[in-house]
């Protein structure tokens, strides 16, 4: 008995180890790859210059601000929605609509990614054209907006669940004191439940930062440097999709390789910042 | 790439469907061609050559079930690199495989039929004709206003393809002549995206393979030529390429049973009846 859970706690660690060692790979076989690139003018220039295939600069630069800016754009719109959501759901709403209302949030979750891309692309992509934005209507608000609803069940589901952490004797004890439903939430859940929201801020920004086919059919893809929210960007992983098809030889196939690594370090940095936020708070939930 | 390989799955069903319908009345001796052969092909590559790629399959695999043929796009250098890495058998191209390509993977080219490329707008668009000089000014964004070419006081939108395109990459060398694409350009991934987002955009103007024109786009006259089968035949619309079939080494079996079948009288008149100019 002894010897078989020996066994498998060394088959547990090796595991741990293999997959430890695979990121670790991943990111060393990245750099590799992306070595002609580097030896072309150094990380610095890539990150700093603009996509120009036919002056010889395969800078990344409009890729880095068109994901930037669509991701934060997409979770400064989707927080306030999502925020709100998870108090209606926790706090506000008709005991029978709650857990409907959860059940319609965690269904959005089971939507395919290209199905909001469709319909936004035939509904809100021709409003935004006549209405809003002017231009071909694809542009970084465009696809913000569309993010927006795409990490909103994510972010919902989270903040519901550390809302609900907070342990019933502390809200009851409100309560007793007379507190308003208001004062409950903001003196006492919110203080309590904050790490989590956090939390599910940073994954809704993951997934806003990792998403490749909204931006793709709704951002407009252009290379040039966006200016304002109304013009069309690309990001990184729509860069990635775009390029994959070039010829593998090309330096623009290796361009996205550069690609890779900044998205591999801004993930890498949101978990660590994750973990941080973990350990601000020991009260945290 | 998750759009690619969706296009390959729907393509993929799209090629069985076609398989119970009544097929091309192809010349029987041209697919004798197939005889005793059996096995899978996989095509992928250029999105101008499907529509022919997607008719020849279904003539074949009506006639011989034992050869089961998939197709997918993906666009000229996903082609020429997924054959060059034996991932499909035969790749297509919109362009010729560049002497590096052809070297590192042995490649072996075969041109089975002449494409066009026209600049396409709305239909609703009253703009009809422009000179090259025109449309090389609107590409490197100094000429940004409808107004300014006769229509309305509308932004123009730009459209061009991505990098791997065949499509892209004809148009800019004889449209352009090489010149700029202005970096605000919105890039679209194939010819039917290309067609789908023009025919929604009143204030677009784009370029798709004269093959892909139908009455959704109203396509342009460049210089006074309207890009058709006939002026791109005769020689008379410049802006033209060859569209290529390429195999890694020479093909052999079903594969090669299928290049012929391409250069075959029902070959080359399904490349003709899709909107393409037929070599032999």
């Amino acid at each position: 008995m002894a010897m078989l859970s020996r066994t498998l706690e060394r088959l547990f660690f090796l595991a741990a180890i293999g997959s430890a060692l695979l990121t670790a790979a991943v990111f060393l076989l990245l750099c590799q790859l992306a070595k002609p690139l580097f030896q072309h003018g150094g990380l610095g220039t890539l990150l700093c210059s603009p996509w120009n295939p036919g002056h010889g600069q395969y800078g990344i630069y409009p890729m880095i601000v068109g994901s930037l800016s669509i991701a934060f754009l997409s979770v400064l719109i989707s927080f306030p929605f999502s925020l709100g959501c998870a108090f209606f759901i926790t706090h506000f709403g008709p005991l029978a609509l709650r857990r409907k209302l959860l059940n319609l949030v965690r269904f959005m979750t089971s939507i395919p990614t290209v199905v909001y891309g469709f319909v936004a692309l035939f509904l809100l992509v021709p409003f935004m054209r006549e209405f809003l934005t002017g231009g071909s209507g694809m542009n970084i608000l465009t696809a913000s907006v569309v993010l927006a609803i795409l990490i909103a069940p994510t972010m919902i589901i989270f903040f519901v669940d550390s809302l609900q952490r907070v342990p019933l004797s502390y809200r009851q004890a409100v309560d007793a004191l007379g507190g308003s439903p208001a004062q409950q939430l903001l003196y006492v859940v919110l203080p309590m439940a904050w790490p989590g929201i956090l939390n599910g801020l940073l994954l809704g920004l993951g997934r806003a930062m990792g998403d490749t086919l909204i931006s793709l059919m709704l951002a407009g893809n252009a290379v040039a440097v966006p200016t304002a929210l109304t013009q069309a960007a690309r990001t990184l992983t729509a860069h990635i999709a775009l390029v994959m098809a070039a010829d593998f030889a090309s330096m623009e196939f290796q361009s996205i390789f550069a690609c890779g690594i900044f998205l591999y370090l801004f993930t890498a940095l949101l978990i660590v910042a994750l973990r941080l936020v973990g350990r601000l708070s020991p009260r945290g939930l | 790439m998750l759009a690619y390989i969706k296009k390959n799955i729907l393509l993929s069903a799209v090629c069985t469907l076609c398989l119970s319908l009544v097929a091309w009345p192809a010349l029987a001796n041209d697919l004798d061609l197939f005889r005793g052969q059996h096995g899978v092909i996989k095509i992928s590559g250029g999105t101008a050559h499907i529509p022919v790629m997607k008719e020849a399959a279904k003539q074949v695999m009506s006639a011989y079930p034992d050869i089961q043929i998939t197709i997918a796009g993906g666009g000229s250098g996903v082609g020429i690199k997924q054959v060059g890495e034996k991932m499909v058998q035969i790749g297509n191209s919109g362009r010729k495989a560049t002497a590096q390509e052809i070297q590192q993977y042995g490649l072996v080219l075969f041109k089975w039929a002449i494409d066009g490329v026209g600049v396409v707008v709305h239909p609703g668009n009253p703009v009809h004709a422009l000179t090259s000089a025109q449309v090389q000014a609107i590409y490197a964004g100094k000429i940004t206003n409808w107004k300014d070419l006769g229509g309305v006081d509308r932004a123009i939108n730009l459209y061009t393809r991505d990098e791997a395109s065949g499509t892209r990459e004809v148009f800019w060398k004889k449209a352009l002549n090489n010149g700029e694409i202005a970096a605000g350009a919105n890039v679209v991934v194939s010819n039917g995206a290309m067609k789908t987002a023009i025919a929604n955009d009143p204030y677009a103007i784009g370029y798709v393979s004269v093959g892909h024109i139908d009455t959704s786009v109203r396509p342009v006259s460049l210089d006074g030529v309207v890009p058709t089968n006939a002026t791109v035949k005769d020689g008379s619309y410049p802006v033209a390429r060859g569209l290529y079939s390429i195999t890694a080494g020479e093909p052999r079996g079903a594969v090669k049973a299928f290049i012929n079948f391409l250069f075959s009288p029902s070959g080359q008149q399904i490349a003709a009846a899709k909107g393409f100019i037929p070599v032999r």
